[in-house]
């Protein structure tokens, strides 16, 4: 492998094949165009920006619950208020702002990118995607502001959420977000699957793919398994408060188990799904600041995959406490703890990448820095609750809250905090502070574990989770307090960063094409990337295809470039397979979205709903697919010289 | 762009005073909602003047939490022993259209409060006027009175009715007539 | 091993007296836990600490010093070679520990399920939103015992808590004596546990059931078994007559206002099932699930407005005559 790097090709002004490639990718513009963006880019932007302000929103949530817990026997809210308020909490950062943002947002605009593609597979699917989301988010949020918001806990357990015992239509509401979330996912992850397996660079075969990309495709594929599991537990929920089914009616043969397998089923995954895309943006992150290629490639995408099929096998540690057989509980003990063995893998070899390299400590680099710090804690605090004898002490106690944050913030904000700093100049092509960076790093770090450390201790103490208040005379006054504090710091680190974004914005020093001298693809073009993304497609020689270029790298020539046209490869080795063509932008994935919509929130009050509702959605969709003449002309152009 | 913030705010609007309805709960009902009464006047015939409080019916018809307490309150409160779900029994069905002292939340009220003859106990004392009232929705529920998003689903219990949003609404012979007068608030 | 969790436990005691925390252990079992729950601790400490340390000085000896940003290195397959079997090393001793760390977790959950085959007693216990109906079953249905937030067991010897749920999911959970089990309707679930010494602890709901979620607790008493067995047969009987005139109108306060309609007191007319049986209510140490101490001035918020204490719990307000409110707690603290 060589010590050089290749220089990112980039259009001279005035250039006619930019020109050419601008005028065929350009972006609709006004008002309506807004609707009809198909560009992954565009729509990762979204991604990003929308996710983020459920985030903030979630995070003023917690906010007020730490007011209400800083007290004990505090009234500044009632018991009804709090349980929306931490159902809220929940359901918006793992639905509204989790996976989104650690899945859809960052795959759907890098690994096109990464992978030397135009665009990602199915564009107006992503399109209708992020519709969907953006959608069923304005839809919780408006129902919470008129007092409809899901209080039933993020997990919504029967019957608790049943219709005999969560009166008026709040779980509807919940029930449908993971409908249109869940939907989301799924179309983000097909998309996935098919840029990684079919749309790379030649010459990027699977032993080349970068880790992020390795990570955010496994990631797809564990949403296609997992997902269908709420779906099918939140639409037996719906039917029995809707249409009087049985599923979960333990006088007539149902069983409230059933619901937690279900959710559970999809609940564990879900948190891996979370926290995969973390681990590889670590990845990403160390071996650029490292300044050498990952140690243990091969062992890391094993970890990784590993990591994915061990997840479906770990569900019923959710349910320890249920009354489970014996035999049950040592299975999945055992699986609890063997899934740190890929971990531990993965830490391993970061860990003998980083003492191994030349360190450059930016801002990226400390955020990682902070991911070891905090998500080990967590992953120990895991072998804790894995045991079943110690879960069934602390299992639904803070010490449980105090876990799974130390993993989810540890295991995905920080990793995302640093992919935030570490992208933001490619994608926006300005350049943020390190100096807010560092604040708001250390007030961050510093915060978090304010905030959440004696939650360990809370729990330990006797503090269950859910409790709106708790006694004065529990001990555990001062603990709340300290956390109650933490908040603010978070608060104001936060706070920073979005000062950071906003001033670099305004007028931040311009980014140069790869300011940290990364070695992935998306560094091979402008900051921020054009509408056409590379100015020629890239081929790769190595798995850091800028550090491992030859001296003259070949690039694809012989497209067909007056049309969108892509370029298929095959699965394994990357070899040039055949051409096709993007669909052009069109408003109908938004007005698909638009009828999905009226028919998912028509179906929480009137059943039939969903009959008249499909009518609707089968013509936008009708719409959506029906070609162009142009469009059918060079279909069958490309299919004459194609092998079938 | 302002007329699309309007019509956004409107929509806005419309939604907040509807769901505000529905899943309004009130935990506390204050000294007047636990008082625990004789009875509503039946008449608005009376002699000098009287002070009368405006019905709190709707408060609780609106409110799906107050309706599913009514809901839990039939069975705690043992109407099932008589009236069974609904088909009745030693009292009379209570899902149909044949409403023997009035169909009015104000008339179904003082029964419950004032018993009847032939069996129905008086309740005066025994249990406070917001859960009478929240009885008093639900009852009219059994029949299919409610609209089917505030009226409870089914039970989960062993099913011996069509949930209550999903029962077709029976249409009693004092159906159309005018409500009983009550004061207008001064 | 006993001197090494000796040690760890005197690292962790400070701090962790308390009533209803698992780091303060009444009972075999909860002791047996908390083994385990140190064994890992500190096994994690240790390995946390030295990945940290190895990370620290391994970043703080690689940094580059000044601004220019190095060119990526070439690859030393010969030092990679040397740095994967450490790699592979430190991964073989993490699966050890985690073998050691599953083994000890076996041990502890055979260990606590196994005092289930003595079991002496068995005492039902129902959730409801939000209290604990318990119940001591006998042949002889007289002596069947009800009562409410709060299970007397003999100590030292094991007990077995045969439990459901009336409505929503609830979990049962005395950290000091035991880990937790749900309490699901349409099922049975066992929990044996035994308390060495009397005493009392507290535990409370761990499963989120509703507005009240927060205040559902209940309190294990602990007694000798002959105080224990004096106590069983003092909650069998039905509650005396009232002794004098205040006594008398409080019970007939009673009688005649919403109490009756959800309460059962022995030997009266009030024999309704919805709420908890007051018959022995002046015995109990505390009220409304473990929310208040059982004072008479407690008893008395508690009943003018269980909605100011308990926001949305079943019980309505009872607004009444302070003379009947006194008369009432009378008769109320001759059911002992």
């Amino acid at each position: 492998m060589s010590t050089s790097t290749v220089s990112p090709i980039l259009p001279e002004a005035g250039d006619p094949k930019a020109q050419q490639l601008e005028a065929i990718w350009r972006e609709p513009s006004g008002f309506i165009g807004w609707f009809k963006a198909v560009h992954h880019t565009t729509i990762g932007k979204r991604y990003m920006v929308t996710a983020f302000i459920f985030f903030l929103a979630a995070g003023i949530l917690a906010g007020l619950m730490r007011l209400q817990l800083a007290f004990p026997e505090a009234h500044i809210m009632g018991p009804d208020l709090y349980n929306q308020i931490f159902t809220m909490h929940g359901s918006v950062m793992m639905f509204l702002f989790a996976v989104p943002m650690m899945f859809e947002a960052l795959s759907v605009y890098f690994v096109p990118l990464m992978v030397g593609a135009r665009n990602i597979a199915f564009p107006r699917l992503n399109a209708y995607s992020y519709y969907l989301y953006v959608m069923g988010g304005i839809m919780l949020f408006c129902f919470f502001f008129t007092n409809t918001g899901p209080d039933r806990g993020w997990f919504a357990y029967v019957p608790l959420s049943g219709p005999d015992y969560g009166p008026g239509k709040r779980a509807d509401v919940w029930a449908q977000l993971i409908t249109f979330t869940e939907v989301s996912a799924l179309a983000v992850a097909v998309e996935v699957v098919v840029t990684v397996f079919k749309l790379r660079a030649p010459g990027m075969s699977l032993n080349r793919i970068p880790l992020f990309v390795w990570g955010q495709v496994v990631t797809a594929f564990m949403v296609i398994f997992a997902m269908p599991g709420v779906v099918v537990a939140s639409t037996m929920l719906l039917l029995d408060r809707t249409t009087s089914t049985q599923f979960f009616n333990p006088a007539v043969g149902g069983d409230v188990l059933l619901y937690q397998h279900l959710f559970w089923w999809f609940g564990h995954p879900e948190v891996y799904i979370i926290f995969i895309p973390g681990t590889v943006i670590v990845s990403s992150i160390i071996t650029t600041f490292s300044r050498r290629h990952i140690f243990g490639y091969l062992a890391i995408v094993l970890s990784v995959i590993a990591t994915g099929f061990i997840a479906f096998g770990l569900w019923v540690h959710h349910m320890f406490a249920t009354g489970i057989p014996q035999m049950s509980e040592s299975f999945f003990t055992a699986a609890s703890m063997m899934i740190a063995i890929p971990t531990g893998t993965q830490i391993f070899c970061w860990v003998a990448t980083i003492v191994t390299g030349k360190v450059v400590l930016k801002t990226p680099m400390w955020w990682v820095l902070g991911f070891f710090f905090v998500f080990i804690i967590g992953g120990m605090t895991g072998i804790f609750v894995a045991a079943v004898p110690v879960d069934l002490q602390v299992h639904d106690t803070y010490f449980v809250v105090a876990h799974f944050h130390y993993v989810l913030i540890g295991g995905a904000v920080f990793p995302l905090f640093g992919a935030f700093m570490y992208w933001f100049p490619k994608i926006t092509g300005r350049m943020l502070s390190e100096k807010l960076g560092m604040w708001s790093f250390w007030l961050f770090l510093i915060g978090f574990n304010i905030t959440f450390f004696p939650m360990h201790i809370a729990g330990l103490r006797g503090m269950p989770r859910r409790v709106y208040t708790y006694g004065p005379g529990m001990g555990l006054t001062l603990l709340n307090q300290i956390e109650s504090c933490g908040y603010i710091l978070l608060f104001i680190s936060v706070f920073m960063f979005l000062i950071n974004v906003w001033m670099s914005l305004r007028n931040g020093e311009r980014a140069p094409a790869n300011p940290w001298g990364g070695g992935t693809l998306e560094w091979a073009t402008s900051s921020p990337p054009p509408s056409y993304n590379f100015l020629y497609l890239p081929t790769v020689n190595g798995r850091e295809a800028l550090w491992d270029a030859a001296p003259n790298q070949p690039v694809v020539v012989g497209l067909h470039e007056d049309a969108r046209t892509f370029l298929t490869t095959r699965i394994i080795d990357a070899e040039p397979e055949g051409t096709d063509e993007f669909p052009a932008p069109t408003i109908w994935p938004f007005l698909a979205a638009v009828a999905t919509t009226v028919m998912f929130i028509g179906s929480i009050f009137r059943p039939v709903a969903v009959s008249i509702g499909a009518i609707p959605i089968a013509i936008t969709l009708i719409a959506w697919f029906w070609p162009t003449r142009q469009e059918a002309a060079r279909r069958r152009e490309r299919d004459k010289w194609q092998k079938t | 762009m302002r007329r699309h913030l309007l019509i956004l705010s409107s929509i806005a609007a419309v939604l907040t005073v509807a769901g505000c309805k529905r899943e309004h709960r009130v935990f506390d009902p204050g000294a007047t909602g636990a008082q625990v009464a004789n009875g509503v006047q039946l008449t608005d015939v009376h002699v000098g003047q009287v002070a009368h409080p405006p019905s709190a019916y709707s408060q609780y018809s609106d409110s799906a939490y107050a309706v599913g307490e009514g809901k839990r309150l039939y069975s705690a409160y043992n109407c099932v022993g008589c009236h069974a779900n609904g088909g009745g029994g030693i009292g009379p069905p209570l899902m149909d259209a044949v409403w023997i002292y009035g169909s009015k939340p104000e008339q179904i009220f003082s029964t419950i409060v004032q018993g009847r003859p032939n069996g129905m106990p008086s309740f005066a004392g025994k249990i406070p006027d917001y859960q009478v009232w929240e009885l008093v929705a639900y009852v009219r529920s059994m029949s299919g009175q409610l609209p089917s998003d505030i009226a409870p689903s089914r039970s989960d219990t062993m099913p011996t009715r069509n949930a209550e949003q999903a029962t077709k609404k029976e249409h009693p012979s004092d159906e159309y007539q005018q409500p009983v007068q009550q004061e207008k608030s001064r | 091993m006993g001197a090494i969790s000796q040690l760890a436990m005197l690292l962790f005691a400070p701090g962790f007296h308390g009533k209803q925390t698992a780091l303060s252990p009444a009972g075999p079992q909860a002791r047996t836990i908390e083994h385990t729950f140190l064994l890992i601790f500190w096994i994690t400490a240790v390995v946390y600490v030295i990945v940290i340390a190895v990370l620290a000085i391994g970043v703080w000896r690689a940094r580059i010093h000044g601004n220019e940003l190095p060119p990526p290195q070439p690859a030393n397959p010969v030092h990679d070679r040397i740095v994967a079997r450490i790699v592979a090393g430190a991964l073989g001793v993490s699966i050890v520990l985690l073998f050691i760390m599953l083994v000890s977790s076996y041990r502890t959950s055979h260990a606590t399920s196994a005092l289930a085959a003595s079991s002496a007693l068995t005492i039902n216990v129902y959730g409801h939103q939000w209290w604990w109906e318990v119940e001591y079953p006998n042949k002889e249905p007289y002596k069947i015992v009800h009562t409410a937030n709060e299970i007397h067991v003999p100590a030292g010897v094991p007990v077995t808590i045969h439990a459901t749920s009336r409505d929503v999911i609830h979990s049962f959970w005395a950290p000091n004596i035991h880990g937790k089990k749900d309490l699901l309707p349409g099922y049975f679930n066992d929990l044996t546990l035994e308390v060495d010494q009397p005493g009392n602890w507290r535990g409370q709901c761990a499963e989120f059931c509703g507005e009240q979620h927060a205040h559902m607790s209940f309190e294990i008493v602990a007694q000798s078994p002959q105080d224990f067995q004096r106590w069983l047969s003092a909650q069998a009987l039905s509650a005396p007559g009232p002794t004098t005139p205040q006594i008398a109108h409080g019970q007939q306060v009673f009688l005649s206002h919403p109490c009756v309609m959800c309460h059962t007191i022995g030997g009266t007319t009030a024999n309704s099932r919805v709420g908890p049986d007051l018959t022995h209510l002046a015995s109990r140490s505390t009220i409304a699930a473990g929310t208040l101490p059982n004072t008479i001035g407690n008893l008395a918020g508690w009943i003018s407005n269980p909605q100011s204490i308990k926001p949305g719990c079943r019980m309505p307000p009872n607004p009444m005559s302070s003379t009947d409110l006194n008369d009432l707690l009378a008769y109320l603290e001759t059911l002992r």
